[in-house]
């Protein structure tokens, strides 16, 4: 039952949005997007679920004090001062731009956020001087395709239309083959993957009794 | 500037300044700014999900009159049961109604997007007399090609395995292009940042000066 | 230990280095770069241009900050000149940290543009689970959203009086840093044959061609490079204006250049290094 009850869930609504894609009639329209509200009001709850877990994680290390709980106190900060800015002064108004709830949101959030993720920059930079060898045909041949890539963004007088038809060659051509392959594969694994699920062979989502 | 749009900005070149101090090494600046982001992230998502997703989809709803929305917020407050070891199986009938619906809606539409439209594409007129046709050959042969490099269940020996290799240089290529493309994106990252703390200390010592 | 040995054990942190001296002084002393449009970025500009007023784009905004710099350029020289158009938006967020950066664009765009909330434009929020949000956009766009970003009920605004769902817009362009893109294509153009043009990062550009190619999508408008031809564009037309500081991604385009070169000699020392140091051996 805790086992079959869920399969037997799976393969119901599963099937029901299946056929339905085929069936243009008003009672499985109107089926379709009851579907479709109820999934959404359940993933709410599912998103608050992380939440939860963050929350409680930190929590656990400022009660035990473990090695930089102090760092986990100023994020338990963070997370309840927007809490109480996004609640208290304005209730949904606080969304609105200009609002101190907004204010943190452009002034510490993004800053932070756009920051991080341009180390990566750095991080590229240094993976092309170590790393990026040719070692084999393989590797060359993708070496020069990125490099003519890469050579668009740099000013090279009369060789700039020649790079240019290069590049756009590259991308239109195989590139776009080689991606169209991906996409098949990517197409067809999916739908075996759907199909596995609503015919209760994967059943990972379950997790262990 | 106003005053006050200069010290939010100093309060986001400071977040800016200490995730770049991490490229020296760890530290505890970089600890504080990375520690407060998850926090602020956090409380952030949290403010957006009750008043995006619980509000109109539940609470307003069931004010309103709908009692039928106590049927999904039942079921999304059993997906909380998956913290409790012992009635963590109840939270499997709303995790399979969840999935069940992703899996029957993708069914027929990754067929159809990823991989019927996809080859219906990749029927194009062919020739030799016009750059168009030569390239529209260059995209079936390197499909094709690509397609047979990832058979796995045939040895890639003679044709079938020329026809792999030259498969395999089409996906090298393709890598390439995206290497290519993935250095612009985090040089990109970096820039803005960079261009946001030039902004800002030109405008601080114009304030000051 | 040989010169070419040392050279391939170089701390990072020189290189580190080399990139943060080239990128600042470059922002320091920055200078114009020439632009060459790609076709499917002008196929995005021409089709907002080509709108006339009252038309409804709807632009489904899914990045959040760390993506922001190749990105929210597209949104906001979209956003301008849709509005210098007389156009009205429809835009919604299905990314968890994004609502906050379409609110900072649509707050300041429609101040310069006067334009009001729910006549000229409509901002319909966050919803979880792109797929199904989107799928229940195309049924019709109140039951994933019965009220706005702001609290209003969608039947109160005059804008969405006549629209039910996809069908009542122009077009749908999806500017994405994750695998939203893929359900806006999946869903919105696959199920209700929505026209959709993509805005994506620059690592996303190279896998969207097949779609540009088999018409699932008119326009793609790829990475800061993309963002930059686009406000060039725009530029020219008026839309946008340098004097207003309204170019960002063009203003970071000296330091792609810069940066660029700098990589790609990394990578030539690096494989003469590595060829120079083997050929010892």
């Amino acid at each position: 039952m805790r086992r079959t009850l869920p399969i037997a869930v799976v393969a119901g609504v599963g099937f029901f949005m299946l056929i339905q894609y085929f069936i243009p009639r008003e009672e499985f329209e109107t089926l379709y997007e009851w579907a479709l509200d109820w999934t959404m009001v359940i993933g709410a709850f599912a998103m608050a679920l992380g939440l939860y877990s963050l929350t409680n994680m930190m929590l656990n290390k400022v009660k035990r004090k473990s090695e930089g709980w102090g760092f986990s106190l100023v994020a338990l900060v963070g997370l309840f001062l927007m809490i109480f800015v996004g609640l208290v002064p304005h209730y949904q108004e606080s969304l609105r731009y200009g609002t101190l709830f907004m204010d943190i949101f452009e002034y510490i959030y993004i800053p932070i956020q756009a920051a991080m993720f341009s180390l990566l920059a750095f991080y590229i930079a240094s993976a092309a001087y170590r790393a990026f060898r040719a070692r084999t045909v393989l590797a060359t041949i993708l070496l020069v395709s990125a490099i003519i890539i890469m050579l668009r963004l740099v000013p090279l007088g009369p060789l700039s239309a020649v790079n240019q038809w290069l590049v756009n060659f590259i991308l239109t051509v195989p590139n776009m083959a080689a991606k169209r392959a991906f996409w098949l594969g990517v197409g067809l694994g999916a739908t075996a993957t759907a199909l596995k699920i609503m015919l209760g062979i994967e059943r990972g989502y379950m997790g262990r009794d | 500037m106003g005053t006050a749009e200069l010290i939010w900005n100093g309060v986001a070149a400071f977040l800016v300044l200490c995730i770049y101090s991490f490229l020296y090494k760890d530290n505890p600046f970089y600890k504080f700014a990375e520690h407060l982001v998850v926090g602020v992230s956090a409380g952030y998502f949290a403010m957006i999900l009750y008043y995006n997703a619980f509000l109109p989809k539940l609470i307003h709803p069931l004010l309103a009159g709908q009692w039928w929305y106590i049927i999904p917020g039942i079921l999304g407050l059993l997906m909380w049961a998956r913290f409790s070891r012992k009635y963590q199986w109840l939270s499997r009938p709303t995790l399979g109604f969840v999935i069940g619906s992703g899996a029957g809606v993708a069914i027929p539409l990754y067929l159809q997007n990823y991989v019927i439209r996809q080859v219906h594409a990749t029927m194009l007129p062919v020739g030799f007399t016009s750059w168009p046709l030569i390239t529209n050959l260059l995209i079936i042969i390197m499909v094709f090609c690509s397609l047979t490099y990832f058979y796995f269940s045939k040895q890639h020996k003679g044709a079938f395995g020329a026809a792999a290799t030259f498969g395999i240089w089409t996906l090298m290529i393709g890598f390439g292009a995206g290497f290519g493309m993935t250095v612009m994106g985090r040089v990109a990252l970096l820039a803005e940042r960079v261009v946001f703390l030039r902004d800002y200390f030109a405008e601080l010592l114009s304030a000051l000066f | 230990m040989s010169f070419y040995e040392r050279m391939m054990n170089l701390d990072r942190r020189w290189v580190y280095l080399v990139i943060g001296v080239v990128v600042v002084v470059t922002a320091i002393w920055s200078f114009a770069v020439p632009m060459y449009v790609t076709p499917e970025a002008r196929s995005v500009y021409d089709f907002v241009d080509g709108l006339v007023p009252g038309e409804v784009l709807m632009i489904g905004v899914d990045y959040a900050p760390e993506v922001m710099a190749e990105l929210h350029p597209m949104t906001y020289a979209i956003t301008r000149q849709c509005f210098a158009k007389d156009a009205k938006l429809l835009l919604c967020c299905l990314h968890q940290n994004g609502p906050g950066m379409v609110e900072q664009v649509i707050a300041q765009v429609a101040e310069e543009y006067d334009k009001v909330n729910g006549i000229d434009y409509v901002y319909l929020g966050y919803k979880p689970y792109p797929a199904i949000t989107i799928l229940a956009m195309g049924q019709n766009f109140r039951i994933p959203f019965p009220e706005d970003y702001y609290g209003t009920p969608l039947d109160s605004l005059p804008m969405m009086r006549n629209m039910t769902n996809f069908d009542n817009v122009k077009a749908i362009i999806n500017i994405s840093g994750g695998s939203g893109t893929e359900y806006w294509i999946n869903y919105a153009n696959g199920r209700y044959n929505a026209k959709l043009a993509i805005g994506v990062t620059g690592v996303m550009t190279a896998d969207y061609y097949p779609f540009l190619q088999s018409g699932q999508i008119f326009g793609l408008i790829g990475g800061m490079k993309g963002a930059a031809e686009y406000e060039y564009l725009a530029e020219k037309a008026g839309y946008i204006s340098r004097e207003k500081d309204q170019l960002w991604a063009s203003k970071s385009m000296p330091i792609q250049t810069t940066t660029h070169i700098v990589i790609i000699l990394f990578i030539v020392i690096g494989n003469v290094g590595y060829f120079m140091s083997k050929r010892k051996k």
